[in-house]
């Protein structure tokens, strides 16, 4: 990400502004969904400025915040219990919220489903690809970013920038995005290089900045020479990497300046076409899509711009990943076996087929369990 | 614990001078205890004035941040259920800390407890969906929960007693290796394949739920809750185990001399604590989150330690506390979206409150105007 | 087989070095106060304000020693307060710990939101392996000098507290109060200056945290470290040395899950990352008993009474 810190200026800026609005919700709750006084509430599971996915989220929530007459009151390190479902409520019944944006992939079920029950008036938008339009409420809805995208073209480009062959993924939990971009990244360095594996090491939470580092250490001492992850915070990641000179994809957002000498490319979200999108169709006076998702194709993810660890080859085969990706060129090309020998893919999927939502496994290549 | 009030304060009910107590005896013991009120008020206000000077410091209204804690932890009819549904859980892991500590442990294994009790609930709920009936299944899991939640703790008080192994560092030890075996089975063998996104046990479903209490948006972990606290107080209190209890945490070699039942003591109360905790976890599972999942280890346990000592180990003293702690993080949403202040705020402020709060119990005692007019009279 | 066996003990050796130094200097601190007949549990909160100096301090002068004196100066501060807060009567020690833990994580929080994505100067670590061939043997003997500073400190703290007279102060007013007070011993200096040195202490395990491994502050870094390290000091019996040992074990057996994953070792990770716990667990069952349960416990200790 290459937005700047946050000053203690800054902050102090926003808020006199955000004072000077309270005092005209305090009146009333207003409904209508116009951009004229819409208050959108949108919650973070970690802190603002983590360097990482929420920080991603809260830079491209700007844009909403230049829509005129619209109004944004955040909330962070909001955990994925009751509290969730009660700032959101807090934030509809007292500040008069019409649009709710939930940001954590755990807030999903059972608190923005039941929430939007409860709250017909209200609209709810939720950062994954979570909304059946068959089960689960009009008002509520998803948006998502196919992040594996970006990591294939990390793995085309790590898969020629190794030495060793072997790949390593420092990953949080084994849930369905996090297994996809471990999967596709593994994918990704196939398709320029069969003899690459990827070595995956669970920490088991989100952020454990010490099991991490003993992570990246363990997988280089492996003999692995390029190393990525999926944690909330890649910096103790690519940092340990670089130190122990083996190169690195970034995860969420911009590692390039951490990591001298091995940066090669890394996966970014671009929220901000999503959120411009919203800010539009409210500026317009709609209500933003119930589902939106997409990765290339739909410019809602992109690769950091190459360091100094990618090598020409690697570099020139990434870029052709990318316009190959961005004509839908399938990742998941069937059938394909998990590590354990069994067929879980019977055939080609495209890159944005439901059916890869719901992935449990790791595919052969992938040393690593989900248990 | 030495300064259990029970133990080392005089009894807090003055006896009445015989059969014919007086109207006076009743101004005199609301005026003795009104220093519990006045004290603790004074402490909010002096922690309040310390806050305000620190958001002076960062360029922050005082004024907005008293009316935004009013207005969201207390001041509207959705404030005040949003303050008692958040101390729902903290009642019953305070519990799990203030049971123990009357007895003279120091447990901080709630959070192990809850994690696994309501697991266990989850996990028992599993195969008697849609074959038993809603409630029977209900009550089944909150005993499983309860009484695994009583093992985990119980297992603590048992090491102690049985080979010495300090019961503070082990409760702690098990709460993380409790919240390993959750995961691992949450993400493994009981793992729900259709929510992909958030390994979980499978959802009970809405005909399986705990409901609200009628006419509010509170689950009844709250009354439960409350409920407990007298109960236990009474079990504290009035009873001969509650006594002997006592005995045990006032002085442990004394108890042992008159022949008190110690290690049996000792493991009972672990296991009432680790049940209360494991109650907050069936809870968690069977009115919140409907299954059973990482989120339940979201510090309630921990969070609960500190509710319990502002208590001082009084179950009675315990609701209120919750709720003001409840209330606290409540209106810390409303302060940060209106302020914009960022979550740490709310930390800031909970340690100051808290800290002022312990360092006024100095001053109990200090004051002539609370002390009854007859005891003033004999000194 | 042997070369998979040798890649977990060379990533345990490492891990003992690289993750047991702030686990030694929080448990070092908290001996000290516990010594003295005061527990701070606060000490999480120092340790992560600590961290939040040092790496603020190394961001602005440009010098991680400055930083780690910040941060020392930072939690002998939060150590103060708490000495002195704990010295009125009938307040209760555990309890101020546990509310210092929230204010000190607090402030840290509040104050260290600009510091979580810039990048400050590091404190560099001895290349002790430059005699061996093994690249991984050779970054396992990466050792920063505070590892080395912790141990010394243990050393000076075991051997003070037997053949000092400020040791048998401090063991005096840990062990009996009254018996102090006789001896014409301030009990409450005594505490706030252990309970401030503990801090100080604590907040340099900080800079550790933030200017060497993993180096880089943000809030997870901590994730209950400080809290286990205070439990240590009732593993390690109130012994600075064992302190050490304690540490060293707990970091040791902090990378075992991370390198059997790394062996393709992979089924059931959780429970080999929850290693140091069940491990620690094991050797006190193993190595306690009943009879001898609070032998070396200073008497004054309000978990002791």
């Amino acid at each position: 990400m290459s937005a700047p810190e946050i000053s203690r200026r800054a902050l102090l800026k926003t808020s006199t502004l955000g004072l000077a609005g309270a005092a005209l919700a305090l009146g009333g709750v207003g409904r209508a969904f116009a951009a004229k006084d819409l208050t959108v509430g949108v919650v973070y599971v970690g802190a603002r400025d983590d360097f990482g996915w929420n920080q991603a989220h809260a830079v491209a929530i700007k844009a909403l915040k230049a829509v005129p007459g619209v109004k944004v009151v955040e909330e962070e390190n909001v955990p994925e219990t009751d509290a969730v479902s009660k700032s959101m409520e807090s934030m509809i019944n007292l500040d008069g919220a019409g649009l709710i944006l939930a940001t954590s992939f755990g807030y999903y079920t059972p608190f923005v489903v039941d929430l939007a029950k409860k709250y017909p008036d209200v609209e709810f938008r939720h950062a994954a690809p979570l909304w059946n339009k068959d089960k689960d409420p009009k008002n509520a809805g998803s948006y998502f970013g196919y992040l594996n995208q970006a990591h294939y073209v990390d793995g085309v480009a790590a898969g020629l920038s190794t030495k060793s062959n072997k790949l390593g993924f420092v990953a949080a939990k084994p849930i369905a995005s996090v297994l996809s971009n471990i999967n596709s990244f593994l994918l990704g360095a196939r398709s320029v290089n069969p003899n690459a594996t990827v070595q995956v090491i669970f920490t088991g939470d989100w952020s454990l900045p010490v099991r991490e580092a003993e992570a990246a250490n363990a997988l280089v001492d492996a003999g692995c020479d390029v190393v990525t992850c999926h944690v909330d915070g890649p910096k103790v990641v690519i940092e340990t990497a670089e130190k122990r000179g083996a190169k690195t994809c970034g995860h969420n957002a911009s590692q390039a300046p951490l990591a001298p000498k091995g940066f090669i490319t890394g996966a970014e979200y671009k929220w901000e076409t999503i959120y411009k999108g919203y800010a539009a169709d409210i500026a317009a006076g709609k209500l933003p899509p119930n589902f939106i998702a997409g990765g290339y194709e739909a410019d809602f993810v992109r690769n950091t711009p190459f360091g100094a660890g990618a090598t020409p080859e690697g570099q020139k085969a990434a870029l052709a990943a990318i316009e190959g990706l961005k004509a839908r060129k399938p990742i998941y090309v069937g059938p394909l076996k998990d590590n354990k020998g069994k067929v879980v893919i019977d055939k080609t999927y495209d890159n944005l087929d439901p059916f890869l939502d719901k992935m449990d496994y790791l595919l052969e290549g992938v040393v690593g369990s989900t248990t | 614990m030495s300064d259990a009030p029970a133990v080392t304060s005089p009894a807090p009910v003055l006896q009445p001078a015989g059969a014919e107590a007086t109207r006076s005896d009743w101004v005199e013991r609301l005026r003795a205890s009104s220093e519990y009120v006045a004290i603790p008020v004074f402490a909010v206000a002096v922690a309040s004035a310390l806050f305000a000077l620190f958001l002076l410091a960062v360029g922050k209204s005082p004024a907005d941040f008293i009316a935004y804690v009013w207005r969201g932890g207390f001041g509207t009819a959705f404030s005040f259920q949003n303050t008692l549904q958040r101390s729902a859980p903290l009642i019953l892991t305070a519990l799990a800390v203030a049971i123990p500590a009357r007895i003279g442990l120091i447990m901080i294994g709630g959070e192990g407890a809850l994690v696994l009790g309501g697991f266990a609930a989850a996990a028992l709920a599993i195969p008697m969906i849609g074959v038993a009936p809603p409630m029977l299944t209900l009550i089944l899991m909150a005993i499983f929960a309860m009484l695994v939640g009583g093992f985990w703790v119980g297992l603590s008080g048992f090491l102690r007693y049985a080979r010495g192994v300090n019961e503070t560092i082990s409760s702690l030890l098990l709460t993380y290796i409790g919240i390993a075996i959750m995961n691992f089975f949450v993400e493994g063998a009981l793992r729900d394949l259709s929510n992909p996104n958030k390994p979980s046990t499978k959802p009970l479903g809405d005909a399986y739920m705990v409901g609200k209490i009628p006419g509010t948006d509170v689950h009844w972990g709250f009354a439960a809750g409350v409920f407990l606290c007298v109960l236990l107080y009474l079990l504290l209190e009035r009873t001969t185990f509650g006594f002997a209890a006592r005995v045990t945490g006032g002085n442990y070699r004394a108890a042992l001399a008159q022949g008190l039942p110690v290690g049996k003591l000792i493991v009972t109360c672990s296991a009432i604590a680790g049940a209360c905790a494991g109650l907050a976890g069936f809870f968690e599972v069977a009115a919140i989150q409907g299954r059973a999942n990482a989120s339940l280890a979201a510090g309630y346990g921990f969070t609960g330690i500190l509710v319990a000592f502002l208590a001082r180990h009084n179950p009675l003293v315990i609701p209120p506390v919750a709720i003001l702690f409840g209330g606290i993080v409540a209106s810390g949403g409303l302060i940060q979206r209106r302020m914009d202040l960022p979550d740490a705020t709310v930390l800031v402020l909970q340690g100051l409150i808290f800290v002022v709060l312990l360092t006024s119990e100095t001053l109990y005692g200090r004051f002539a105007f609370f002390r009854p007019r007859a005891r003033r009279d004999r000194t | 087989m042997t070369a998979a066996f040798v890649t977990v003990l060379i990533a345990m050796l490492g891990g003992a070095i690289r993750v047991s130094t702030p686990f030694m200097f929080v448990a070092l601190g908290e001996c000290l106060t516990e010594k003295s007949g005061r527990v701070n549990l606060g000490l999480e909160g120092t340790l992560v304000l600590g961290a939040m100096v040092a790496y603020a301090a190394s961001y602005h002068t440009g010098s991680p020693w400055i930083g780690v004196l910040a941060a020392g100066v930072a939690g002998s501060a939060l150590g103060a307060m708490h000495g002195s807060i704990c010295g009125l009567p009938r307040v209760n020690d555990v309890a101020v710990g546990i509310a210092m833990m929230l204010f000190g994580i607090g402030l840290a929080f509040f104050f260290g939101k600009p510091y979580i994505q810039p990048t400050a100067p590091r404190l560099d670590s001895i290349p002790l392996g430059f005699f061996v061939d093994d690249p991984s043997l050779k970054s396992a003997l990466q050792v920063n000098p505070l590892f080395f500073v912790g141990i010394a400190i243990a050393l000076a703290l075991a051997w003070a507290l037997r053949n000092t007279r400020w040791g048998l102060i401090v063991r005096t007013v840990g062990d009996s109060a009254p018996a102090a007070l006789a001896m014409g011993i301030s009990v409450n200096w005594v505490r706030l200056l252990t309970t401030t040195v503990g801090g100080f202490l604590a907040g340099v395990g900080g800079a550790f945290l933030s200017l060497s491994y993993p180096g880089s502050w943000n809030q997870g870094l901590s994730s209950g470290q400080g809290l286990m390290a205070v439990a240590l000091v009732i593993f390690a019996r109130w012994n600075p040395i064992r302190c050490v040992y304690a540490a060293m074990l707990f970091g040791a057996a902090g990378a075992i899950g991370p390198s059997l994953q790394s062996i393709g070792i992979t089924q059931g990770y959780y429970f080999f990352n929850a290693a140091p716990y069940i491990l620690t667990l094991a050797i006190m069952i193993a190595t306690s008993s009943a009879t001898h349960a609070a032998r070396d416990m200073p008497g004054e200790l309000s978990m002791a009474k």
